[in-house]
């Protein structure tokens, strides 16, 4: 096999799975793991680590709500890894853009390790990645693993936190694509979808509902008039405004036509053959 | 006898060096009508935090287990104020979301670690919480197995959290729903239930002090059961 210049020479990476993924998203990181083993990518979960802090969190002068991030790349760190992979978005995006501080503000990091004085100092020495970036280095690989090719139209949705802010951003920050080229790996054809990085809400679900429920209609409806059959997404809270809130949708706009959404995980343990 | 320096609520005392804290406060005049219980480091009555002379850390430790050092400047902790979840454990379920939707400022947590450097029984507290965030009762209810219930964490988290009331009721779900089921134990109390031992208890209930000694004495001891 190739080398996957992304993970060095290695074909296990550190792996924080986030409390989501533990609850509401199991089938995400279900079909993760079992994807990524048929691929020979071993996502080894970490010993210990705690919630992110979740991307509320990221007031630039409010430290604390960073302790979080920085101990688990700790963590990752005294487990040897250099690098640590996690699938959920908001995760992704609070220990991606914490880690970057962590390189980059001396000042910061001089009063995080001076108050984490159980730990040892950290330096920004763990690189974060997401699968989709380990994913866009191994397509030949991934056509090589399909057994039932994917024979639907799907619409790739990133929303916000794969792609902002751009530093941070895992691929192309205004027209990603390497969902859409996962998707044809997969057999399936990607419709063109220009609400794919719209945001869809985000935690509005839990005290403005109204403005996740007209995001769910314009994005979903958006993608229907493209083409699209069914949506894949890449982060827990994008998947729960999108999918589960489809009633209510329905109910303040009659017009409405549900479209069923995935995890892109998912969709590659169906091309795959591997069950659930 | 050597004396070192205490200071009781600022009030500076002399006492013999190698006291325990509550030994210490009784030798200056303190009485323990509460805070105090087993005084042996189970019971968790007797928290104390201190600082040492020159130092910025609070420590928190127990009083009956921590000796008294010159220049510490400490008080007791009789009572910690956590409200408590009401719930009848026969009828709730376990789930991924029970402990948070028991005790849902276990989402404050920001991981800030103080919680466990407060524990003078050294649990990973921290730990415990967040596997409670993420719904891991069996791995909450391990990590707190030791918790004596003294409010030091409570008491110190930034996030307002009832550490231990959490840990109390996943150990109590862990006990209900999760850890297997000891038949023996069961067999045995359907024997008391149908009346096995009454014939015996009732026996021993005649029998005067000197002749129950002499049976307990007398006991059979059953070996440990190797694991």
């Amino acid at each position: 096999m190739q080398p996957v210049n992304i993970l060095g020479d290695k074909m296990e990476i550190a792996y924080y799975p986030g409390c989501t993924l533990k609850t509401n998203a199991k089938e995400f990181e279900e079909t993760a793991i079992k994807v990524f083993e048929k691929l020979g990518v071993r996502l080894k979960e970490i010993n210990k680590w705690y919630c992110c802090g979740t991307v509320y969190s990221l007031a630039t002068d409010n430290l604390m709500y960073r302790l979080a991030a920085i101990r688990n790349l700790i963590r990752a760190k005294e487990e040897g890894y250099d690098k640590l992979v996690t699938l959920c978005s908001i995760c992704y995006n609070t220990l991606k853009q914490t880690n970057l501080m962590a390189k980059e503000d001396e000042d910061a990091m001089y009063k995080i390790n001076s108050f984490m004085d159980e730990e040892p100092d950290y330096d920004g020495s763990v690189e974060v990645l997401h699968p989709l970036q380990i994913l866009n280095e191994m397509m030949d690989e991934v056509k090589a693993k399909v057994k039932k090719p994917l024979d639907k139209k799907y619409a790739a949705y990133y929303g916000c936190l794969l792609l902002r802010p751009k530093e941070v951003a895992i691929d192309e920050y205004e027209n990603p694509s390497v969902m859409e080229r996962l998707i044809e790996a997969l057999g399936g054809s990607a419709v063109d979808f220009p609400l794919k990085n719209e945001c869809c809400g985000s935690y509005n679900v839990a005290c403005n509902k109204e403005a996740v429920i007209d995001a769910n209609y314009r994005i979903i409806t958006n993608a229907r008039k493209n083409g699209a059959e069914a949506i894949v997404t890449s982060c827990p809270l994008c998947h729960f405004n999108l999918k589960e809130i489809q009633k209510e949708v329905k109910k303040a706009y009659p017009d409405f036509v549900g479209l069923p959404v995935y995890y892109f995980t998912e969709i590659m343990a169906m091309a795959f053959g591997v069950k659930k | 006898m050597k004396m070192v320096r205490i200071y009781i609520m600022g009030k500076e005392y002399r006492v013999p060096e190698g006291l325990t804290i509550m030994k210490a406060m009784e030798y200056a005049g303190y009485r323990y009508i509460r805070g105090s219980g087993c005084r042996a480091g189970f019971c968790g009555a007797c928290a104390t935090v201190y600082r040492k002379e020159g130092e910025y850390k609070l420590h928190a430790d127990l009083a009956c287990q921590t000796t008294v050092e010159d220049g510490m400047y400490l008080v007791q902790l009789p009572f910690t104020p956590a409200n408590k979840a009401i719930y009848d454990l026969e009828k709730i379920r376990v789930d991924d979301k029970t402990l948070v939707n028991f005790y849902p400022e276990i989402a404050r947590c920001v991981s800030c670690n103080t919680c466990t450097k407060a524990c003078p029984q050294e649990l990973d507290v921290m730990d415990y919480i967040q596997a409670s965030l993420r719904g891991d009762v069996a791995k909450a209810a391990e990590l707190s197995f030791d918790c004596i219930q003294c409010g030091l964490c409570a008491m110190r988290c930034p996030a307002e959290i009832a550490h231990y009331h959490v840990a109390q009721l996943a150990r109590r779900l862990y006990g209900k729903y999760i850890a297997p089921r000891a038949k023996h134990l069961e067999k045995r109390v359907k024997e008391i239930e149908e009346g096995k031992f009454d014939k015996d208890m009732k026996k021993m209930m005649k029998m005067s002090i000197e002749e129950l000694r002499k049976l307990y004495n007398a006991r059979d001891i059953e070996p440990e059961e190797e694991v």
